[in-house]
């Protein structure tokens, strides 16, 4: 039996009628085509498929899309406003905080949320807010170098 | 025709350049496998094997037919047609199993892929893998490769019971002689553990069919499109120019997908029969079981030197755990450990036997380093036990035993010829950047207080730019084309596939450099047969060394194509080209690239004997490999309560030849020097005695996370490579192969005064303090 949810997806007001199983990241991917986010192991370890619900970031594909019924969903896709680039996007440009990219529209969620909440972070933190989210390729430096360049900018 | 020149100042070669792929990255608006999505396309799902070893009785699909939404279930039986997966690696006396795509009568490993299911909805082929009732018949199986050289171990393939795939053998020198010399000799039994790859990205296929073509379209998450569209239709009996594979944006690979698989036949096969396009996406418990594993090896070392600390020469005995098949490149890769034994060291006798065994595991194939890190990890782990035994500084016996900068090329007991070198330049730089005197005051100090503390040192050597052709499986060159549109903008292929390292980039600023032009004018194409001449691919650290020098070659050409347009069009027989015009040295009258590239397409007047337009292909075989090197220096400290290990300082010098852009290869220093800090403390794949994959999922296998690695001091040393015009060596594995031994090192530096000579790897917490306690070093 699908379920209809009413929700507001980057921004914009949106209902459908799901399966009661699907999880929110299918439903953003396969239903929306919201493909930013990730799919990289399907059981809230990597973190590449993290999004924003209700200002908080999470990974969605740990929750269902009945889940999310009724709030507000951010993905990196609604990040960039007026053709910007949100600072911790241009920060993991221009620090060469990604290479391959796949944990990178996570990571950038993760560090989002970890700059709002902390918007001076030592390393320490900074290591300790992308925790939930693996990267194998960059051996995390440069995107702490990111972090820690979003914050300055912000702070500047 | 302009009359003044503008002269363009900038360069970029050698520059902190950012990544031209970035902003498609960054917003989420890039297209992996897995976003694909095609009108009436089908998924996917596979039956794997729960058991490492058995034989199938029978396979029942009725009731997963039944359900709604599925529209086939094939079996090995329905695959017959297909050929095998390919072994690239040739061997003399090899044993290669027969690898089918979909397994027989009888199934080799956990994971290993039995039937597949096709259906309408991902969740409903997801949940019809269920309803598959095969019915087993468990046999015994062997999962460690010294317990299956054994008497009587189960036989992986029955065809072969003693589980052996190949030996092989080679030396140089004469190692009986330095032996029989030699003052002392030192010996270790060193294991490199199994280490699941893990790209964030698993593996994927969208295969699209159109029968009306009789064209398939293969978009797999690869790092050989070419490869694999030649050995892929050759197993589904496909004319190769009737595929096309494409490799869109792929998420890391790190070896794992220097690889043909089962699964991207299948998926062929799949919408050959179905009709319709079909996507396959790896499940992460799917990629940790069935997707190539690497390492595993134990090496049985002996090292002969005199007391003054020179060495002699070295045996190795190395057991490689291959297991159940050979994929793409699986015998070859002990090999390379056997060739880059020597490490960074002058020695000239070497006596090395390999032992490839068959175990009832995934195949282990190339991942990162691919069989440098085992060997480096092995001589320099030796190394220090030598300097250990005979109370000689870590540093001094490296110094002491390093090839000469003068003796390049230098030719190794292994038959390889290093091109360049000043191995004690990166070792002088790591040792002042960690104030290594002070820092041995300290741990003398830190010793008093009861604290261990180590310091450890790795000086690598490594071969990268695979390679010269005769000495490769594949073939080793690789294609370049620029292509200068009729408006002047650049357009570069090139056959190296990169995903991740950035070459769209280092390309566009090697190609905006040579022609003298904005970078933002190029544009660097990649991974589509369709678009991109044949290429060998992106691995081995070879991408810029062979990819970027042929597209240099091709720059070369094109440049004297334009000067003689632009001599035409100048009407001069003295011109020059700089910062993206053809200037004439007489009148300085000059004419711009774009003026040139219209000229040439437009075709109204032609110098002689030249064609149109401004399109120029090289296909660059190497003279030889590249061989960078690098010293890194670890400092750790164990907490003598739990037996964690705290790396207090990473320090790596990597001497890459000469750096394209700095900003990249500190990235690629950063990710190697984390997998090889992986491998050393925290990674290991486990199988238990059964065969059962024990780290199935990330809850059990520890990737590093960002809290669990240290800040890496990282810097260079530049010496450039003869080999190429553009003096680069690589970089890609550099960290992984220099990060293993330096930690490692360090931590039995930390315990050595306690008796402790040597520890396997993964230095857990757990392994720390066992080895603590039975050295009376607990708290």
């Amino acid at each position: 039996m699908k379920r209809k949810i009413t929700l507001k997806i980057n921004g914009k007001p949106r209902s459908d009628e799901v399966e009661p199983r699907l999880l929110l990241i299918h439903y953003l991917r396969d239903v929306l085509g919201l493909t930013g986010p990730h799919i990289g192991c399907e059981t809230s370890l990597c973190g590449a498929c993290t999004v924003s619900l209700d200002g908080k970031a999470v990974k969605s594909c740990a929750l269902l899309a009945v889940q999310a019924d009724g709030r507000e969903v951010l993905t990196i896709e609604g990040l960039a406003a007026n053709g910007q680039l949100h600072p911790v996007q241009q920060a993991f440009w221009d620090e060469h905080g990604l290479q391959c990219g796949f944990c990178t529209p996570g990571m950038i969620m993760a560090s989002r949320q970890l700059l709002e909440r902390n918007p001076n972070p030592t390393e320490a933190e900074i290591r300790h807010g992308i925790d939930g989210n693996l990267c194998r390729c960059t051996g995390y430096q440069h995107i702490v170098n990111a972090v820690k360049a979003a914050a300055a900018k912000a702070g500047a | 025709m302009g009359t003044t020149t503008a002269i363009r100042t900038k360069t970029y070669v050698g520059e902190r350049i950012r990544r031209k792929e970035d902003p498609r990255l960054i917003t989420g608006t890039a297209t992996y496998v897995d976003d694909i999505q095609m009108p009436g396309m089908h998924h996917a799902s596979i039956v794997r094997s729960p058991h490492a070893a058995a034989r199938i009785k029978g396979i029942d699909a009725k009731r997963a037919l039944e359900t709604p939404g599925v529209v086939a279930v094939f079996t090995g039986a329905d695959v017959k047609e297909v050929g095998p997966v390919p072994c690239g690696a040739s061997l003399p006396g090899l044993r290669v199993p027969q690898h089918s795509i979909l397994a027989r009568d009888r199934v080799y490993f956990v994971g290993h892929p039995v039937a597949v299911v096709v259906a309408t909805d991902r969740y409903v082929a997801r949940d019809a893998v269920d309803l598959v009732e095969v019915d087993y018949e468990p046999l015994p199986a062997v999962a460690d490769p010294e317990r299956a050289l054994e008497p009587g171990a189960p036989a992986v393939h029955p065809e072969w019971p003693d589980n052996v795939a190949f030996t092989y053998h080679q030396e140089g020198g004469d190692v009986n002689k330095a032996f029989a010399g030699a003052e002392v000799v030192v010996k270790q039994r060193i294991t490199s553990q199994r280490l699941i790859p893990t790209a964030m990205e698993t593996r994927g296929v969208v295969a699209d069919w159109r029968a009306g073509d009789k064209a398939l379209t293969l978009y797999s998450s690869t790092q050989i499109p070419h490869l694999l569209r030649t050995l892929v239709a050759m197993m589904l009996g496909l004319a190769e120019n009737r595929l096309r594979v494409v490799a869109p944006e792929v998420g890391g690979g790190f070896g794992s997908k220097l690889n043909v698989y089962a699964e991207e036949a299948l998926m062929g096969f799949v919408a050959m029969r179905i009709g319709k396009p079909v996507k396959w996406i790896e499940s992460r418990r799917e990629n940790f079981a069935a997707t190539i594993h690497g390492r595993g090896h134990v090496d049985y070392f002996e090292l002969a030197a005199n007391k003054d600390g020179t060495i002699l020469g070295l045996k190795l005995k190395l057991i490689q755990d291959l297991g159940a098949y050979h994929q793409l490149l699986t015998p070859a890769i002990p090999t390379l450990s056997v060739l880059m034994i020597p490490g960074v060291y002058r020695f000239q006798n070497v006596f090395c036997d390999i032992v490839g065994v068959f175990t009832n595991c995934v195949p282990t194939d190339a991942y990162r380093g691919a069989g440098r890190p085992e060997a480096t990890h092995g001589i320099e782990r030796m190394v220090d036990i030598l300097a250990d035994e005979l109370k000689i500084d870590a540093a001094e016996i490296r110094r002491k035993n390093f090839v000469r900068p003068d003796e390049f090329p230098f030719a190794t007991a292994t038959g390889l010829s290093y091109d360049s070198g000043n191995y004690a330049a990166p070792l002088d730089k790591a040792l002042e950047i960690v104030d290594y005197n002070r820092l041995l005051e300290e741990q003398q100090q830190a010793r008093k207080e009861g604290r261990l503390v180590g310091v450890g040192i790795s000086t690598y050597g490594e071969i990268c730019a695979f390679g010269p052709s005769p000495a490769t499986p594949a073939g080793g060159w690789e294609s370049g084309s620029v292509n200068i549109d009729p408006t002047g903008k650049v357009t570069v292929a090139t056959g190296a596939s990169p995903h991740g390292q950035g070459e769209e980039t280092t390309f566009a600023q090697i190609a905006a450099d040579e022609l003298g032009i904005d970078i933002d004018d190029v544009v660097v194409v990649h991974g589509d047969t369709a678009i991109v001449s044949y290429g060998i691919g992106t691995f081995g650290s070879r991408a810029t060394a062979v990819g970027g020098t042929a597209v240099y070659f091709a720059l070369q050409e094109l440049k004297k194509k334009i000067g003689t347009f632009g001599a035409m069009l100048l009407d001069s027989g003295d011109v020059s080209y700089r910062a993206g015009r053809c200037i004439c040295n007489k009148t300085g009258k000059s004419v711009s690239l774009s003026e040139i590239a219209a000229a040439s397409y437009r075709a109204m007047k032609l110098p002689p004997n030249t064609e149109p337009g401004l399109v120029s292909t090289c296909f660059w075989e190497p003279p030889n490999f590249t061989f960078p090197f690098g010293a890194h220096i670890a400092v750790t400290e164990i907490d003598r309560e739990t037996g964690a290990v705290s790396v207090k300082r990473y320090v790596a010098v990597d001497d890459c030849g000469k750096i394209i852009n700095p900003l990249l290869v500190d990235g690629q220093v950063h990710g190697g020097v984390v997998q090889g800090l992986g491998q050393a403390l925290f990674e290991q794949a486990v199988y238990d005695e059964t065969g059962q994959l024990v780290t199935g999922e990330l809850m059990d296998y520890a990737v590093p996370k960002a809290t669990m690695v240290p800040w890496i001091e990282s810097s260079h040393t530049e010496t450039p490579s003869p080999v190429n015009p553009l003096g680069v060596k690589g970089v890609g594995e550099a960290g992984t192969i220099g990060a293993s031994p330096a930690i490692v090192n360090s931590v039995v530096d930390a315990l050595s005064h306690l008796g402790v000579q040597h520890l396997d790897m993964p230095l857990t917490p757990e392994r720390v303090w066992r080895t603590l306690q039975q050295h009376g070093g607990q708290a």
